[in-house]
């Protein structure tokens, strides 16, 4: 038996590949749609890992730093220390912001990290180039996708910062990418207030009676020292001794040194569920409008390519053909044309990916889950079609 | 009982009940015996499209009985269960257009046939390519339907028709888009493949062209049939 369903493709080839490739481009944006929320747990996933750390000690009852602004005192990672299984703490502050590249600006986040050497908690982990900051002030680190080169000049606040190493793939985790810089300038940057503010604030403290005082000499300038200083970061990142369990070390922190604590596990259930919860709910919609219309693309052509044989049905069936075997070649049709889009699809998404700004992940189970999903999109989309054909009445051929 | 070719007894056949009820075919008789042409000409809404339908098995009578190359295929409302099987391999179908398959060139067109009945395709399209020639077509048996004059076109629909070596063919109105010339070619292509394979044909017709090439004619008026000797004259 010969293929009805291959040699009608054949002889209407055009037609066919037509509309596969513009069901492909569909199916291509649905499966950059998919890598793009693959890509976003991708990106929490990696700055986690980056961040080296096990434990996340924050603000109490705050979802930080990543998700929620969280401070914590600068000092308390020394009385950390102390405690038991903690083999490493160390501070680190993020800060999203534009920073100005040349004639515009880039979104970035700004990790202050710090003092230590390569391999401290929260410091990059490898560099693609250059080498990691080396003194304690003006230098940065700053990943490949901020655009910024080896020895470009970028400032943050009122500081200047040379561009000194490059890392790849270490983004926020809304994949801004990250410009790492020495902890202090971090803090300043974050939590000191701008010239005109701290005059402001000096001569409101000068003229509280209660604060200066003539009696106590020394007060005033304690108070304004005070409140100039930047002692907060906005977690403290913690790494265990391999012996123990995250939770055993996290509870005594919690309760005794009120903070709340979470480990890789948690973090990742923050920004996973909480963080991208609505991009993914959105990317989601998106899907299910672009399935709809997929849907409706193959049942419109494959509809009216029965419709257009028709005639060639009915004496099909008038000289025997069974209703299955016209079935089949219908539903093979669509199924033809599902495939087609699907490649044309899979070829455009794996080109356009990484023209896109933000990290798409094409992993190989969405493309499964596609094809799959297509075929069966197809299949339905054909069930017009053969009740249609299974209508005809073969007598129509007669008189 | 060794019935031959094609015969109906009394078949009736009744659209729609009550008072809209047509009676299109009313208690009509025939015999055709293998390798004999008969035609079958009444004036419009005489109720031939009806016969032809029932005697191909697309429609089932309301009463009366058919049997076809020894097998009963109606009797007073009982049908035998697989009428597309029947259709494949029992009658030949040539209608007014040739209703070629466009996908499908010409040899594939009549070898669908023996390949729907499970025949391979080699040897199916060994069988096609015999018809094909004993209808002297053989030199366009690759070309696809659109490439093909009207009359090449309806010499393979007739090919298509005889593949199966069909005990009946029912031809309807084969000849009506034809000159005479092309007309009377397609009638002897007829005659020849009758006497061949000894097949009963029952040709439909409007043509006066053709109408005396047949030397039995049944006239139908009314759902009502009547036999009567025709000339016979096939000219060469
Ligand atoms: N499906 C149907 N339902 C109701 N009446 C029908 C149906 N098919 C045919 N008829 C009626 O049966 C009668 C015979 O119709 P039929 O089509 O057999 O005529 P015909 O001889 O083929 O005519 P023509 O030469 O115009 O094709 C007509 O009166 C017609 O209206
Ligand atoms: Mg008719």
């Amino acid at each position: 038996m010969i293929s009805l369903a291959g040699r009608d493709i054949l002889h209407a080839w055009g037609k066919f590949i037509f509309t596969g490739v513009g069901l492909g481009l569909l199916i291509g944006v649905t499966l950059i749609m998919a890598g793009v929320y693959r890509g976003m747990v991708d990106d929490g996933k990696v700055l986690l890992d980056n961040s080296g750390a096990d434990l996340w000690v924050v603000q109490q009852a705050t979802l930080g730093p990543y998700a929620e602004p969280s401070s914590v005192p600068d000092d308390i990672w020394r009385s950390l220390l102390t405690q038991p299984g903690v083999a490493e703490a160390a501070n680190i502050t993020y800060l999203t912001m534009q920073i100005e590249r040349g004639e515009d600006d880039v979104r970035a986040m700004v990790v202050g990290i710090a003092p230590g050497g390569a391999g401290t908690l929260g410091w990059p982990r490898y560099l693609v180039a250059g080498r990691q900051i080396t003194r304690g002030h003006y230098e940065a680190v700053a990943d490949l996708a901020s655009g910024f080169q080896l020895g470009d000049y970028l400032t943050i606040r009122r500081n200047q910062y040379k561009v000194v190493g490059l890392t790849r793939r270490m983004v926020s985790a809304s994949g801004d990418p990250m410009i790492f810089i020495p902890l202090k300038g971090a803090q300043e940057a974050q939590f000191l207030k701008d010239k005109d503010a701290i005059l402001m604030q000096r001569r409101r403290t000068e003229a509280n009676p209660a604060l200066n005082r003539p009696n106590l000499p020394g007060l005033l300038e304690a108070v304004l020292a005070s409140q100039t200083t930047n002692p907060s970061v906005n977690a403290v990142l913690v790494r265990i001794k391999p012996e123990y369990l995250p939770q055993a070390v996290a509870e005594p922190i919690e309760r005794w040194q009120r903070f709340t604590v979470y480990d890789r596990e948690q973090m990742e259930g923050i920004l996973i569920g909480k963080l991208i919860a609505t991009s993914a709910r959105q990317i989601s919609m998106f899907l299910v409008i672009l399935a709809i219309v997929c849907a409706a693309i193959v049942a419109f052509i494959i509809y009216t390519l029965t419709m257009d044989k028709i005639r060639e049905i009915a004496v099909l069936k008038l000289i025997g053909t069974r209703n299955r075997t016209l079935v089949w070649m219908i539903l093979q049709q669509a199924l033809v044309l599902g495939a087609i889009g699907f490649v044309v699809g899979k070829i455009t998404a794996t080109f356009a990916a990484p023209i896109f700004p933000k990290y798409v992940l094409l992993l190989p189970i969405d493309s499964i889950i596609g094809f799959v999903a297509i075929q069966l999109i197809c299949t339905l989309a054909s069930v017009v079609a053969i009740r249609m054909a299974l209508k005809v009445d073969p007598a129509e051929v007669i008189g | 009982m060794s019935i031959q070719g094609i015969q109906i007894e009394n078949l009736s056949k009744r659209f729609g009940e009550g008072d809209t009820a047509v009676f299109a075919l009313k208690d009509v008789n025939m015999q055709v015996a293998p390798g004999e042409v008969v035609g079958l000409i009444g004036p419009s809404g005489s109720g031939k499209s009806t016969l032809l339908k029932c005697l191909g098995a697309v429609i089932d009578p309301t009463a009366g009985r058919m049997v076809l190359d020894q097998q009963v295929i109606y009797d007073e409302g009982w049908k035998v269960g697989d009428l597309s099987a029947l259709r494949r391999d029992k009658i030949g179908f040539v209608f007014q257009s040739p209703y070629l398959i466009p996908f499908l060139d010409a040899t594939d067109n009549v070898a669908l046939l023996p390949m729907l009945a499970g025949v391979p395709n080699e040897e199916a399209r060994r069988r096609a390519l015999e018809l094909l020639t004993a209808l002297d077509v053989q030199h366009r048996a690759k070309a696809m339907p659109s490439q093909l004059s009207g009359g090449e076109q309806q010499r393979i629909a007739i090919a298509r028709g005889l593949v199966n070596q069909p005990p009946v063919i029912l031809a309807d109105e084969p000849t009506a888009p034809l000159d005479s010339v092309r007309a009377l070619a397609v009638v002897r292509i007829l005659n020849d493949m009758a006497k061949r394979f000894n097949t009963a044909v029952i040709v439909v017709t409007h043509d006066e062209k053709i109408i005396p090439t047949f030397k039995r004619i049944y006239h139908i008026r009314d759902g009502v049939t009547h036999e009567e000797v025709g000339e016979g004259r096939l000219p060469t």
